[in-house]
């Protein structure tokens, strides 16, 4: 179980729990603004785009290269960049804080 | 080989060059064939522009066919930013759920009607259909309005034996224009009067402009749409076990319907115009000339993709262009998502199997490549789950 927290472009923080599945699929079921993940989760449309808190970079880890592929071309895309559709819930991201880019 | 196979044309050209030369009507296009240049020409927007004479970015050009600049696809940014927020929320409309019941009920009710025929020609009796009905959903206009969509048949701006139809496409710039005076003398809900009475930088939208964006939406959807919907039938017909796949696991669908798009890549590509003397590829650019990003061939890109050149159902990172890149990627694409969706869920749900019985194939003629794009004709006999 982790709880994580999501801060909107409104400055709204809902914090949800989940278990398993992608973090973007936890923010799309609860209408979490700016997270569309429009693609599902297979890295296509970059509509699940998060900053990670500082201090939570060590929990989340870092984009992988198809991520970083893809962020290198965002322009509001910075080194705390994440698509949450490739972060995986487990225990050890509980707790974190992402910034919705949208 | 079996008939749902769209070769990729593309492969060496894109290892060899990354490029390849069209002619079209005296200005020609230099194609951008690997995955990565596609995404970063796509990416540099003051380069590589979509703002020049409304038309000359679409391959092939429109410039001697239209005037009406289609928006916010024929801008850049920030102009296109603008117009692109105001319709963002109106074209994600196919998330909410009474809009994807109203969908499932027509796809529902023409796979129905298929299935009581002895065969179908899958493009002008299904996949049309399918498209013209979903956009008045899209348009939140009446449902009767499809009836005279279909009867414009499959392309509104290409008819056989030539690659652009003035014609045509007068037809639909007089309806859409019809449609905008309705709209003024009796505004409703549908998107015509929402964009009448939507603001730009503090004014109201213009009828030109609210033309624009029905252009864009009338064109951009038809034979995308129906190339996507007419493909996945061909697919499902040639592999008989996805049906059953989607019935065990339907959580791929989602999934699914991305690889499809990936390797369908129903818009071949599309053109931007270059402002600056540029090398893309290692390869001099004039400023001024025509480049176009290869959706297809990014697509099928080695480099990015195992197994390119299979459809994987389930793929998990999949990082396809099939709806563009960047700025300008499809605004109908939660729209088209939503129709393949609940296309593939209805088949499995009511279809066993599909057998092909005729097709005549849709060749793109790209000077140097010759692209399946999907069928003219594909006749098919749909068998009912007992």
């Amino acid at each position: 179980m982790a709880q994580i927290t999501f801060v909107t472009s409104d400055n709204d923080s809902i914090t949800l729990e989940g278990t398993s599945g992608s973090v973007m699929s936890l923010a799309v079921g609860h209408g979490v603004k700016g997270i569309d993940g429009d693609c599902g989760g297979v890295c296509s449309c970059a509509t699940c785009h998060v900053f990670v808190a500082p201090g939570d970079l060590e929990k989340t880890g870092p984009a992988s290269e198809i991520e970083t592929d893809m962020l290198e071309l965002d322009d509001n895309a910075n080194e705390f960049s994440r698509l949450c559709c490739q972060i995986e819930i487990s225990d050890a991201i509980d707790g974190i804080v992402l910034t919705v880019a949208k | 080989m079996k008939n749902s196979v769209l070769p990729d044309p593309f492969a060496s050209a894109r290892e060899k060059r990354g490029l390849g030369e069209m002619v079209d009507q005296n200005d020609p296009v230099t194609m951008v064939l690997r995955h990565k240049d596609v995404r970063k020409c796509a990416h540099q927007y003051k380069t590589f522009s979509s703002e020049d004479i409304p038309g000359r970015i679409v391959v092939p050009s429109e410039v001697n066919i239209r005037e009406t600049r289609q928006l916010p696809f024929e801008l850049d940014p920030p102009r296109h930013g603008t117009y692109r927020q105001l319709l963002e929320a109106w074209f994600k409309r196919p998330l909410q759920a009474d809009y994807q019941s109203i969908l499932r009920k027509q796809i529902e009710e023409l796979i129905g009607q298929a299935l009581l025929q002895s065969q179908v020609e899958v493009v002008s009796e299904l996949a049309l259909p399918i498209q013209s009905h979903a956009l008045t959903l899209l348009l939140n206009t009446s449902h009767e309005e499809a009836q005279k969509w279909i009867s414009w048949g499959t392309h509104v701006f290409r008819s056989e034996g030539e690659a652009l139809d003035g014609d045509k496409a007068m037809v639909l710039y007089d309806y859409i224009d019809e449609q905008i005076e309705r709209a003024v003398l009796h505004p409703g809900q549908d998107l015509y009067s929402v964009l009448l009475a939507s603001e730009i930088d503090g004014r109201k939208m213009t009828k030109e402009e609210v033309k624009g964006v029905l252009v864009l939406t009338f064109a951009g959807g038809r034979d995308t749409v129906i190339n996507a919907v007419t493909n996945a039938i061909a697919y499902l017909a040639d592999h008989p076990g996805a049906l059953e796949r989607f019935r065990q696991e339907p959580e791929i669908i989602g999934r699914a319907v991305e690889e499809m798009i990936r390797y369908f890549s129903p818009l071949t590509h599309m053109g931007r115009v270059v402002k600056e003397d540029t090398q893309v590829c290692e390869h001099a650019i004039k400023a001024d000339s025509r480049i176009s990003l290869c959706w297809a061939s990014a697509n099928r890109d080695p480099a990015v993709f195992e197994n390119p050149d299979e459809i994987v159902l389930d793929r998990k990172i999949n990082p396809h262009v099939g709806f563009g890149f960047s700025h300008h990627n499809c605004l109908g694409a939660t729209h088209a998502r939503q129709i393949m969706k609940i296309l593939l869920s209805t088949l499995a749900e009511k279809v066993s199997t599909i057998q092909i019985l005729k097709c005549k194939e849709n060749i793109e003629m790209l000077s140097d490549f010759q692209r399946k794009v999907g069928y003219d004709t594909i006749q098919v006999k749909f068998n009912a789950i007992k």
